[in-house]
Formats: structure tokens, sequence, C-alpha cells
């Protein structure tokens, strides 16, 4: 059976008990597989990276097929915060903004150099790194990354939403990173 | 020179003689090099009399030159829009009492620029009515284009001077 569900593309269902009519498996293991599979991000463009992510959703590497058709410019419906180009010290907050108003669970993903580490503007006016004002669960390399980087960042989210434990977030490990980022 | 440049030279020079400290022409345009306490009057003569007719304030910056005796500059790019001629005025002032007067009341455009030099070289322009930070944030506390200051980020703890050839 699974053979021919990979012949045709198909999300590979997790270990289960399988019957006629019937399939049961984990809740943890559904709720992941359905999370990962259907992520809403929120694209914070901000220079060239922005310009590489207009590729990734467009035709040709197409992000939809991975269950991101839909982009949430509201932060309130978005799963996943893509930041992608230079963050100066002045749009600082408004990031950490848009990440407060996220709802649980969420994740962020730091497209190319400038996001990840301020790049090469080492300077008075930038951020170096928006880990600095959110956590950030995926760094994606590049002066900007091709669209396969991203690609690959956002699979590796994918990643870390399907396997992630459905208690992770009340965790008092995960309470204290936001608390050591003030949010 | 021009023949129009010139004139305006020797206009500028004959109405406030010791005042003016250089006249001379760098990059194609005339530059008068003024004392601070007359540019506020040499900017409104330019614009207000009628043969000079400078109604433009094309832009508004300052300048630092450590070395230098009088370190801090604001220079002041002004345009004749009918007869397509440009000056460049020039004052400088020292880094203890960075003041100049305000030009906010012969051109509004000035009031951002002033903000924005501010913002970069801490020059304080006395008479202007909403003096802080433009561009930068607001809890910045250094003048950053100032050149005692370092370019690079100082909140940064990654970089090794080995890997930087330092």
């Amino acid at each position: 059976m699974n053979v021919k569900q990979e012949q045709y593309n198909q999300v590979i269902p997790p270990e289960g008990h399988e019957g006629p009519g019937f399939f049961a498996t984990r809740f943890d293991k559904v709720i992941g597989l359905a999370r990962k599979n259907s992520i809403w991000p929120l694209p914070f463009a901000t220079s060239c990276c922005g310009i590489e992510f207009m590729a990734t959703m467009g035709a040709h590497y197409d992000l939809a097929r991975f269950g991101s058709e839909r982009l949430s410019f509201s932060p309130r419906q978005a799963d996943l915060l893509m930041v992608m180009g230079t963050i100066a010290k002045k749009m600082a907050p408004v990031v950490q903004q848009v990440y407060v108003q996220m709802a649980e669970p969420r994740w962020v993903l730091a497209v190319g150099a400038c996001a990840s580490s301020g790049g090469i503007f080492d300077t008075y006016s930038v951020l170096q790194g928006i880990d600095r004002v959110v956590p950030v669960d995926v760094y994606v390399p590049g002066c900007p990354p091709r669209p396969e980087q991203i690609i690959e960042g956002f699979m590796k989210i994918q990643e870390l939403a399907g396997k992630e434990s459905l208690r992770r977030r009340y965790s008092p490990e995960y309470k204290e990173l936001l608390k050591s980022y003030g949010i | 020179m021009t023949p129009e440049e010139n004139n305006i030279a020797s206009k500028i020079t004959r109405r406030f003689g010791a005042g003016i400290l250089k006249t001379d022409t760098s990059s194609d345009m005339l530059t008068v090099t003024a004392e601070k306490g007359i540019i506020h009057e040499v900017i409104r003569v330019l614009k207000e009399d009628k043969e000079m007719n400078f109604s433009f304030l094309t832009t508004l910056c300052g300048i630092h030159y450590p070395d230098e005796p009088l370190p801090l500059g604001v220079v002041y790019h002004l345009h004749n829009l009918e007869e397509k001629l440009r000056v460049r005025i020039k004052t400088f002032l020292t880094a203890d009492f960075p003041h100049v007067p305000t030009v906010t009341d012969l051109f509004s455009a000035a009031n951002w620029m002033e903000r924005e030099t501010f913002d970069f070289y801490g020059i304080i322009f006395d008479g202007h009515s909403n003096l802080k930070r433009i561009l930068n944030v607001e809890y910045l506390d250094y003048f950053p284009l100032r050149k005692e200051y370092p370019l690079e980020d100082p909140t940064r703890e990654d970089k090794d001077d080995r890997y930087f050839g330092r």
C-alpha cells in the first residue's frame, strides 16, 4: 500500500492499527501530521531574501506543495513567522510584536544572513540577528539563499512541527525561553 | 568660477566682509564658507535678495573632520531654480559647543534635515521646534557618524579579530 501512495506523492500515514474501515493511531501523531502539512506562513520580507521567497511561492518552486498555499498576512492566523531580510534596530520591536500576536503553536524561520546574524550589516543601525528579539527555530544561511534552501529550511520546520510533543509549549523550559526574551 | 558665481561671491563678500572666510569653486559649484554667527543672515540674504533669489534649499547635512580646529560642520545647498544656479554654504563649529541657529524660519524643508543632522552628528540647531532623533532608535546614546565612534555594532560578541585579519 505504501508503495502506491509514494507513487502518487501522498503523505505517508504514521504507524497504527489498520482494518477494514478503520485506522487507529496516536493522537499526537495525527495532530503533528495535520500541523506540519498545513503551515500558514507569515512572510516578513524586508529585502532581497524576500525576492527569493517570492520565487519560492511562485509556480516554479511552489511552496504550496508543502501545504503552505495560503500565506497569512495577519499574525493571528499564522503558524510560522518567516523573517527574510535586514531588520533595522528600529524595526526590532515590530518583529517582536508580530511574534507576540501569533497564536501557539508558532515557529520562526530566519531566512538569510541578515535575519540570522545581521550579515554584512555589522553597523550601529542594524539588529545583529532576529534571535535578539524572538526565539528562532531554524536558520537558513545564504545571501540571499536560493529557493531550494528556503524550502529546505521550511522542511526542517515541518519536521519540528510533526515531531513536537503536544505539551512542549507548556513546559517550564519553553516558558523560561520566552521569559528570557521578555515575551 | 563663472561670471554669475563671481558676481554672487563678490556681493556676499561685500555685504558681510570678514564674516565670509572663503569663497571658492569645488566640484563645479560655488562654495561660501561663513562664520557661524552670520550663517542665518547669509542664507536669508541669498534667499530674499531679488537678484540672487536662491529660493530652494536642496539639502542640509553635517560633516565631521576630527583633526581640524573646528571639527564639526554644517553644509547647506541652495538652488536658484530660475537662473539654474546653485551655491554651497559651509560653517564650522567647535566640538564643545556645536550650536548653530536654525533655518526652519526661512525654509520649512530644513526641519527634518536639521533633525537628521542632529541625529547623526549631535549638532544643535538653536530655535528648532522639535529637535529630536528622526532616523535612529530613540535609545541610542551617541552620534553614530562622528568619527570617534566605531561603525560596527558594539553589542556583537561573535566577531573574533583573527578571522578578519586584524
